[in-house]
């Protein structure tokens, strides 16, 4: 394990933070890159899922006799046909183990089976699979199975599974609560509440999201008789971990005979990181039937069956000064964990919400606490941003209501309590130490870009339209590079949260990179090369990235929380620098100088003051590859291979500026401006980056407008496909302003921090801020998301939310 | 019943159910899986396909409503690993993709726009973003894609008959979305 400390050096002046053009989108543009759903192999077995149609229910039968009979049926199977099987498990149980030696989660309580037999928790718990020779065939015989239920209650809302007398999901779970989790100091917070010159409290419902990639979620399972060997083929943003879940905890068959492939991977956003039925429903039945068998989700049963996120009810309070310094913030959340623990699902609805509440800001004073609970919903999980826009939504609702009722202005407010420069590394109270920052800088940067001060003459510009004009302000710290996996085991995570990376440099000069991490669209292909380019002074065209393949790539955890460019790219750059190390000494055999006499540089060693006597990385593979004349402390060859575990996380931050107009008669929002400067440490390669962020934004913005996973009182997911469950498209957002800060993480060598998902974190508070600014005047102090055109509507006419 | 139909210059003949439709004759039949499926529903827009030269979504279309017509799809815009389109290119160089599943569908819907504007007067920035309602994408945000038809637009032009308007608007509404 490598780890680094200290100010990190500047990223060398070559390929790396140029804006190469992502070498993977000729393939995406004609089509021709292989999605799960397009692999065929020979022989394939289509496999269909039944789900429940109910939310909460006892199976009392299931007769699976005529849709066995149907044509081209080949399998009919129940959780009867999986007693062996254990359920999914949960990984980041929130509380912390504090142990070496990680309880075994099979028992955990309340975990998914990979069918249910008994009850039924959710529309669209999976009770029943058929395996036919057609998808379409498969998915007719679906309708012939009889499941005769008995209806239990139901409860969609985490406080109301809380409540005396609600219905209960698990028998091991008595009261629905999952975990009560707290962080920071309480009586020193309700202290400082209590003596506070000023307080300000909101109750605040932060929506249930569907993260909705494009590509429905898929797997394939192939297993080889004769080796005795599963491949899974799935969309998964971590092939390894689900190769070690699978193999080790669910279906207990040996780690080195599971190969989980992931292809190309069409989006994701936290949602393909984790476990599901499925994965190991196609193994199972690929086995039992001698054949492939290949699942693709439809949208309507992906809505039903991959996890959700956001969904949390909160009371939260803030204090403080009457000249506008921020004494204490305080929370108390109710979190929708859904029916089952999903595999991080409760962790994110704990520290990685509780732990950012308090932001940029230097509060002396902070607490959270989180009731998580079970109700009849989908399973809860990450969400691009997950957690963190959770916390930024609390907090900066919180700021605009404070600003206003003391009478300043929201950004003066924030520009006072933004923690100082010199403060760094700041311990939050709240169980995070920001790593690096440089807040007043990006703050200012982002007013400045705004055009700010101009807001009151475009707000009376506006109203000559019939529009009101609001303008909002966010600013974030998100927690990513997860991470340390001592830290994280300390947060409750079973399992290393390390990267690693592999370089093979080839007899012919080429060379080629591995490593752990899986690319769901963030062209990793391209950004690796530029790394182990840089590093050793190479074109980059000669350098081939491998990952996603479980037999090909060293062990990584894979892509999320933004983890890739500041976990996966350091470990290559390390890796490229003892390939580096290894050159450095050969040369000084190939040049007849000693070792302190050896340069490296430009892609060549040469002797130091005789650039003459050199030798081209070129040669020098081909000579390693030889072996000839090395001594024997030299081992012949160049492949090298770093596991990295940084000291800490990193963490990006920024400031958002949104600008709304609301139509006075239909009520609705349109966002006209929105301006990010956002803080990513250094950035490798800054085209695909600021595609991240315009993509992030339009995310965030799309909670904050029109996104909500709606369940009616039966449990039903009214939203459950995509007439019902509104996507921002092209002509819902403008053009943006985007600037950046630079402020390197010492927690790396590259500098790095997370930006894949960072700009989602700020923008629903944003624009939520921008549309109470703009109806401040009619007494609105408040509005929940999404901020529909009715919503709208009824406050301007003086309706209560 | 049998259909016939000419898939990217291709005559292809064969036997469907009345059901069927026409992205799952595409993909499961013809073995063209550059047409995704991304909603069932008609939403997303990753199966548009262009059926005698208008953009559709083939899984809103049966495949025995299109016999007899031609069908362009992904595969038939370029040769395998061949150079790319002037709109492929033009979403190349301004990143109009992540993760690319919804790609193919908006270089099947955008080629029509760009073909019917080219030469012509070219489309405003709204209208870009109109013409797209049909298509979602979730990684990008739109704004890349939006540039890059800017882009194919301007070099359509560029390559059109002297005398015809320039396109004034490119340069500006691209500076907005200033690099990060």
């Amino acid at each position: 394990m490598t780890a680094v400390t200290g100010d990190a050096p500047a990223v060398g002046g070559g390929v790396l933070g140029q804006p190469l053009d992502s070498r993977e989108d000729p393939q995406l543009l004609r089509g021709e890159a292989t999605y799960v759903a397009d692999i065929d192999l020979p022989g394939t077995a289509h496999m269909a899922i039944l789900g429940s149609p109910v939310a909460h229910a006892k199976i009392l039968s299931i007769q699976t006799k005529a849709a066995e009979q149907l044509p081209g049926v080949l399998k009919v199977a129940t959780a009867a046909d999986f007693t062996d099987v254990m359920p999914l498990p949960c990984i980041w149980i929130p509380g912390g183990v504090e142990s070496h030696f990680p309880p075994h989660p099979y028992g955990l309580p309340g975990a998914r089976p990979v069918l249910t037999g008994d009850t039924v928790r959710h529309v669209g718990d999976p009770i029943a699979v058929v395996v036919a020779e057609t998808p379409r065939q498969a998915a007719a015989a679906l309708a012939a199975i009889a499941v005769e239920y008995e209806p239990l209650p139901v409860v969609t809302r985490a406080d109301e599974a809380l409540a005396d007398g609600a219905p209960q999901l698990h028998e091991a779970v008595p009261g629905n609560l999952n975990a009560y989790w707290t962080c920071g100091d309480k009586d020193r917070t309700d202290a400082a509440i209590a003596g506070a010159e000023v307080t300000v409290e909101l109750d605040l419902v932060n929506q249930r999201t569907i993260n909705s990639p494009i590509e429905p979620r898929g797997a394939v399972g192939d297993y080889n008789a004769a080796t005795g060997e599963y491949t899974l083929y799935a969309t998964t943003q971590g092939p390894h971990n689900h190769r070690f879940l699978l193999s080790a905890l669910v279906l207990g068959i040996p780690f080195n005979k599971l190969r989980v492939i992931a292809p190309t991977v069409g989006g994701s956003f936290g949602t393909k990181g984790y476990l599901y039925p499925d994965m190991a429903l196609v193994l199972l039945l690929s086995k039992a039937l001698g054949r492939p068998v290949k699942w693709v989700d439809t949208r309507t049963g992906l809505m039903n069956s991959t996890v959700q996120g956001r969904d949390h009810r909160q009371h939260v309070t803030l204090a403080g000064t009457r000249d506008g310094r921020i004494t204490a913030v305080r929370c108390t959340s109710y979190a929708n964990l859904g029916a089952y623990p999903s595999t991080i699902g409760p962790g994110v609805a704990t520290a990685l919400m509780g732990r950012s509440i308090s932001g940029m800001y230097d509060i002396d004073a902070a607490f959270c606490e989180v009731y998580a609970a079970f109700t009849n919903t989908v399973s809860l999980g990450a969400q691009r941003g997950s957690g963190r826009a959770e916390a930024a939504f609390l907090m900066e609702r919180l700021v605009d209501r404070y600003a206003s009722e003391i009478g300043m202005d929201p950004a003066a407010v924030r520009r006072k309590n933004l923690v100082p420069k010199e403060k760094f590394p700041y311990d939050n109270g709240l169980g995070w130490t920001y790593d690096s920052g440089n807040y007043q800088l990006n703050f200012d940067k982002a007013i400045e870009l705004s055009g700010y001060a101009d807001m009151p003459a475009r707000k009376a510009e506006a109203r000559t339209r019939g529009k009101r004009l609001g303008v909002g302000l966010a600013t974030y710290v998100a927690i990513c590079g997860v991470g340390p996996s001592t830290r994280m085991s300390q947060e409750g995570m079973l399992g290393g949260t390390w990267e690693s990376a592999n370089i093979r440099v080839h007899p012919t000069g080429e060379v080629t990179v591995t490593v752990g991490s899986a690319s769901t669209g963030q062209s990793h292909g391209t950004v690796f090369a530029q790394v182990a380019a840089d590093e050793l002074g190479i074109d980059p065209d000669t350098v081939q990235v491998l990952e996603g393949d479980t037999q090909k790539a060293p062990y990584g955890q894979g892509t999320y929380g933004s983890r890739s460019y500041s976990m996966a790219a350091p470990a290559v750059a390390l890796t490229a620098r003892k390939i580096k190390g290894k050159l450095v000494r050969a040369g000084a055999v190939f040049l007849g100088v000693p070792e302190d006499k050896v340069v490296y540089a430009g892609g060549k060693v040469y002797e130091e003051g005789n650039e003459e006597n050199t030798k081209t990385f070129a040669e020098l593979a081909m000579a390693m590859w030889y072996g000839w004349g090395l001594p024997p402390e030299i081992e012949p060859a160049l492949d090298e291979t770093t596991h990295f575990d940084p000291p800490d996380f990193n963490y990006p931050f920024g400031t958002h500026v949104a600008v709304v107009e609301i139509d006075e008669l239909t009520g609705e929002t349109e966002v006209v401006a929105y301006t990010a400067v956002d803080d990513a440490g250094n950035i490798g390669n800054p085209k695909i980056v600021h595609g991240q962020i315009e993509g992030s934004i339009v995310h965030g913005l799309g909670q904050a407008l029109m996104e909500i996973a709606e369940y009616d009182e039966n449990g039903l997911l009214v939203s459950a496909d995509l007439g019902h469950y509104a996507l921002p498209r092209a002509a819902d957002v403008p053009f943006f302003t985007l600037d950046k800060t630079v402020t390197p993480s010492p927690h790396n060598p590259l500098g790095a921090k997370g930006a894949g998902e960072i700009a989602t974190v700020p923008p629903a508070a944003a624009v939520v801020n921008a549309v109470v600014d703009a109806l401040a005047d009619l007494g609105v102090r408040h509005i929940d998301m999404p901020v529909t055109p009715e919503k709208v509507w009824r406050r301007l006419r003086g309706e209560s939310q | 019943m049998d259909i016939t139909l000419k898939v990217n210059g291709r005559p292809e003949q064969f036997s469907a159910q009345p059901n069927e439709l026409l992205v799952e004759r595409l993909r499961d039949g013809l073995g063209l899986t550059g047409t995704k499926v991304g909603c069932d529903t008609g939403q997303c827009g990753s199966c548009v396909v262009r059926l005698d030269g208008r953009s559709v979504k083939s899984c809103l279309v049966l495949t025995a409503a299109a016999a007899g017509s031609e069908v362009a799809t992904i595969e038939g815009v370029t040769t395998p690993g061949g150079e790319l389109s002037g709109l492929q290119e033009a979403l190349r160089q301004e990143h109009g993709t992540q993760c690319g599943f919804c790609t193919p569908g908006m270089v099947m819907a955008l080629g029509e726009l760009v073909d019917s504007t080219a030469g012509g007067a070219a489309p405003t920035e709204p209208e870009i973003r109109e013409w797209l309602t049909g298509n979602l994408c979730r990684c990008t945000g739109y704004h890349s894609v939006v540039r890059g038809v800017q882009r194919a637009c301007a070099a359509t032009r560029a390559e059109a008959p002297a005398g015809l308007p320039e396109a004034g608007t490119v340069a500006a509404s691209t500076a907005a979305g200033q690099e990060v």
